[in-house]
């Protein structure tokens, strides 16, 4: 019998494979310097970061490795996020790197720029089994780095409890996909939709065991995307591992959540875009955790003291708003998604680079320290109050864009059926407790502006730090006005991933 | 002669002025003063303009005038910059403009972080034009969104005491109102065919929607329209904001903010929705009335001259809601638009007199003066002029409006109800006249009060606009009708659909 190869057609893969070779130079380039090179070496992974930029702008759209690895407009909308994701976490680490990790910048910036090869590979991976191990290679790494501050004991226990609970989540995860596999006998996506299809039909229900398959998943996912009950782990991780590795945790392992919950969930068991074809409904399940996710974020955030606990449920809550956009399955919710997810990188992003070049001077999260910021240090309290003014969805930031679109989507869902009748109330307990997430919000701008007694500390912040902070801003701002283009890209999202004809 | 982008003007010009401010030095205040308040001339010149010019060409029919777009915004959401004028939102762009223009003027004693302040100003004044001349909802969300921002830091780095929990609370709780408001845009976006945010069209299709959904549509924007107003039950942010808020921010706070809600209620939800609001109709005339009346006996109640002034506004806009609870007569809702124009003209110059007596006495109890009659008497001449005009004397603004808003309102509605709002007229005059007679006669004590100085040039500048308008509106009424006339006849067959 002659074995037939697939097509691995690398070159759709350049982008990755590119980073990840950069990763191990940026990894070796310490060894070869004696440890001597300073800021060097994360200029060199910021260097990396832009090339894979490049490389992802000119590389085509294809398949290879058979129908395991996929470039579309879906993964690649993604990879912009990591990227973008990892150079703003990159640069906003100069500082500490000068002064707290000075014996392994190398690694630092190189299981960085691992974990964003990690996500990169699991936003192409059309393949249960390739889409778990770009998973573990996003979550390996940042186990390593969220304990990066070795005396320091909160730092250590943020490693201990993200390894923990991560590896549990992926047990779970792992368990829920296997039993797909069973029902399916493939564990290739696509495939996998026709045969569940297919079993569906002749058998009217495919019953318990897929019910217990999406519940696992959920709960797999939930950890990654922090929706409660699975979100315990955050705000200890947050408040202990170096600042510019939660903001990374924020955004970048969340839009990996994100992106894999897409090819199991949607990709993979919402079939054909009808809900008669579907085999199972998971919307109404994630719609609670949605649910739970925005009440309990947004109400718990209102009693932080520490500014990256807050932002720890704040970011809780923001996972809720996406899953909003996440279960209405039309023309805009994956859209909303995916825009969501592009604003909120800025913002968020943004955001724990402020508290990262205020941590590294005054040496305090506490929200009270932020005390005057807005007389003593203008533009960084500026950029602080547009980057939470953003996160409140106030217009004409781009935050506001991705709330009205994650409502409209469901909106437009719910006006469709009557058994989708369920997200206006979806759309309202987001909306109320949008109200309440302003407090909280308001609270540090207040914090920062309405005590004009000077702050002692008149905050000084080195040129990549300024770099991220005014890419965030530039972000936050521009895509809030001109937003079009973006929205264009995102709304080949629900195309891609098969909820509208293409 | 026309202007091209002269609307686009009245948004940009403050932006941009904003941006300028922001980076003029810090200590130089006079020359920030003075920008700022010269970027607040072109939008003011233009509305002068804008009104002479839609008087004389374009006030004979409800059309929008000075059309600009519609040009696509964010085209794969149907969004559309899209702006333009009639007969009910030139007087409040003239007002917004004058008024701004006023209280950047009267703003000259704010000693702390200057900058800030003139720049957050400008943009409040941008965010304000915007409502008043937005055609796309989604655009006037933004503007009346935007808004909310510059006033937060407002009341919260220049205001009083409990500045805080004012600002906070003005945030919070107009943000509660905007949710539902966003609500009702998308529902109405997605019941539209095809798709639209243009409220002009919408308001053409509102009147088929079925019955519950215009219901439900009417109350969500009732609410956020409300809570700006504030109508009563939802006035409690009111006093707070305008006691703590600095002179000028309760200036335009009264004088155009308020404005916000009742012109919204005109423009959006009273002409789209004429089934909802047949039902509700009455409903909205009590609220109206329990504000009237409200708002009067809280009043007398005060103590604090300022927080009398802020209830008297709760009381004041009752009077809108009154009429605009009789929509179906063209004399009630031309009287609600007096109203709105003369609150704003009357209630501002009463802030800024109530601010010039702050700056002088440093408390504003009014059980502390007596007798400053004799001693200031240009002051107390020109703020026993507002009392009068608040209290509806004959010859001034308040007059006319009220009269024609009980003359229309006993033909369309209630005439009980009618005949209850009558007593906000009576007890308008207790509590102003008690509070004349209070601060301006009886006793002088000369140890106490004998360094206050008269008011200044600048202060009578700023106040003398506001008084010739009182007085020409209440002699000479007929203009300002004439602007509206058209569009308030279109806007009362639309709502009697």
């Amino acid at each position: 019998m002659e074995v037939q190869l697939p097509e691995y057609s690398l070159r759709i893969m350049a982008p990755e494979i590119f980073l990840f070779l950069w990763a191990l130079v940026v990894f070796t380039f310490d060894l070869f310097t004696k440890r001597r090179t300073g800021t060097a070496v994360g200029y060199l992974a910021l260097l990396g970061l832009l090339i894979t930029g490049v490389l992802m702008a000119v590389t085509s759209y294809g398949t290879g490795f058979g129908k395991m690895f996929f470039n579309d407009p879906l993964s690649l909308f993604f990879k912009i996020v990591f990227v973008g994701a990892a150079f703003m976490a990159i640069g906003s680490s100069f500082d500490i790197t000068r002064q707290k990790i000075v014996n392994h910048r190398g690694e630092y910036f190189g299981l960085i720029l691992l974990s964003t090869v990690g996500m990169m590979f699991l936003a192409s991976s059309n393949e249960l089994l390739s889409l778990y191990i770009g998973l573990e290679l996003t979550t390996i790494p940042l186990f390593v780095l969220a304990a990066f501050y070795k005396d320091d004991k909160l730092s250590v226990e943020a490693g201990i409890k993200y390894f923990v609970v991560g590896a549990f989540s992926s047990a779970l995860l792992l368990y829920g996909l296997s039993f797909l596999y069973g029902l399916a006998g493939t564990t290739e996506i696509v495939a996998m939709k026709i045969r569940l299809a297919e079993t569906h039909i002749a058998h009217g229900n495919i019953g318990l065991i897929l019910s217990l398959a999406v519940v696992m998943i959920v709960a797999g996912l939930g950890f990654k995307l922090t929706l409660p009950p699975f979100h315990q782990w955050a705000p200890d991780v947050y408040e202990g591992s170096p600042t510019p590795i939660a903001a990374f945790l924020s955004v970048g392992s969340k839009a990996a959540g994100l992106v894999a919950f897409i090819k199991i969930f949607v990709n993979g068991l919402w079939a054909f875009w009808g809900q008669e074809m579907a085999p199972n409904d998971w919307g109404v399940l994630v719609g609670i955790l949605a649910c739970v996710a925005m009440v309990y974020g947004n109400v718990v955030a209102i009693r932080q003291t520490n500014i990256k606990r807050m932002l720890a449920y704040s970011s809780i809550a923001q996972a809720g708003y996406i899953m909003i956009g996440m279960v209405a399955m039309n023309e805009h919710g994956l859209a909303a998604v995916g825009f969501y997810i592009f604003a909120y990188m800025f913002a968020n992003m943004g955001a724990f680079a402020v508290v990262a070049i205020v941590e590294d001077r005054t040496g305090s999260c506490q929200i009270h320290d932020y005390r005057g910021l807005g007389w003593s240090s203008p533009l960084l309290a500026l950029s602080m109050a547009v980057f939470l003014l953003s996160l409140v969805g106030i217009p004409p930031l781009a935050g506001f864009i991705a709330k009205y679109k994650v409502f409209a989507a469901a909106i437009a869902m719910a006006g469709t059926g009557s058994s989708n009748t369920w997200l206006y109330w979806l759309v309202g307990v987001g909306l109320l407790t949008s109200v309440f997430a302003l407090y909280y919000y308001a609270n540090v701008i207040k914090q920062m502006y309405f005590h004009t007694e000077a702050s002692p500390h008149s905050i000084r912040f080195s040129l990549p730090a300024f770099g991220v902070v005014l890419i965030g801003l530039v972000g936050v701002v521009l895509f809030g006005i001109y937003a079009e283009p973006i929205l264009e890209f995102a709304s080949e999202l629900p195309v891609m991933a098969g909820v509208i004809p293409r | 002669m026309g202007f091209p982008y002269l609307l686009s003007s009245l948004v940009f010009v403050p932006l941009i002025g904003m941006l300028v401010v922001m980076f003029l030095p810090k200590q130089n205040l006079g020359t920030i003063r003075w920008t700022a308040t010269a970027f607040s001339f072109p939008p003011l010149l233009a509305s002068l303009w804008l009104t002479w010019d839609y008087f004389f060409n374009h006030a004979h029919t409800y059309l929008m005038a000075y059309v600009e777009g519609p040009f696509d915004w964010i085209p794969s959401l149907n969004i559309q910059y899209y702006l333009g004028v009639d007969g009910i939102s030139v007087p409040m762009v003239f007002l917004t403009g004058l008024l701004s223009t006023v209280s950047l003027l009267a703003s000259f004693g704010i000693k702390e972080r200057v900058k800030e302040y003139f720049a957050f100003f400008l943009l409040l004044e941008a965010g304000m034009m915007g409502v008043f001349i937005s055609l796309d909802f989604f655009l006037f969300y933004v503007f009346w969104e935007i808004m909310l921002v510059p006033m937060y830091f407002l009341i919260g780095v220049w205001g009083g005491p409990r500045k805080e929990y004012a600002a906070i609370k003005f945030f919070l709780y107009t943000l509660f109102g905007s949710i539902f408001m966003l609500v009702s845009i998308l529902i109405l976006y997605f019941t539209s065919e095809p798709h639209t945010l243009n409220m002009l069209t919408l308001i053409e299709q509102g009147s088929a929607l079925p019955h519950t959904l215009q219901m439900v549509c009417f109350i969500f924007f009732f609410i956020a329209f409300a809570i700006k107003v504030p109508v009563w039950p939802f006035h409690t942010w009111l006093p707070d904001a305008h006691v703590e808020a600095p002179t000028a921010v309760s200036v335009i706070l009264a004088g155009v903010l308020l404005k916000m809600g009742t012109y919204a209620m005109l423009r959006i939800s009273w002409p789209m929705f004429p089934d909802a609001l047949r039902t509700l109709s009455f409903w909205i005339a009590v609220v109206g009335v329990i504000g009237i009346i409200y708002g009067a006996l809280v009043s007398m109640a005060q103590k604090d001259l300022k927080k009398l002034v802020a209830y008297s506004s709760v009381s004041h806009m009752g009077y809108c809601m009154l009429a605009l609870g009789a929509f179906s007569s063209v004399t009630a809702i031309a009287g609600c638009m007096f109203q709105m124009v003369s609150h704003g003209l009357i209630t501002g110059a009463l802030f800024l007199l109530v601010g010039v007596l702050y700056d002088r006495a440093h408390t504003r109890e009014i059980a502390a003066f007596g007798g400053l009659g004799a001693h200031l008497p240009v002051y107390s001449g020109i703020m026993i002029f507002f009392s009068m005009a608040a209290l509806g004397l004959p010859g001034m603004s308040g007059f006319v409006s009220e009269f024609m808003i009980f003359v229309g309102a006993f033909g369309a509605l209630n005439k009980v109800l009618v005949g209850i709002s009558v007593l906000g007229v009576v007890l308008g005059a207790a509590y102003m006249l008690r509070m004349v007679q209070r601060i301006f006669l009886g006793e002088f004590d000369k140890s106490k009060w004998g360094g206050l100085t008269e008011i200044g040039l600048r202060e009578t500048i700023t106040v003398a606009p506001l008084a010739l308008l009182t007085l020409f509106i209440g002699v000479y009424p007929k203009p300002l009708m004439q602007l509206m006339a058209a569009t308030l006849e279109h806007l009362v067959r639309l709502m009697a659909r």
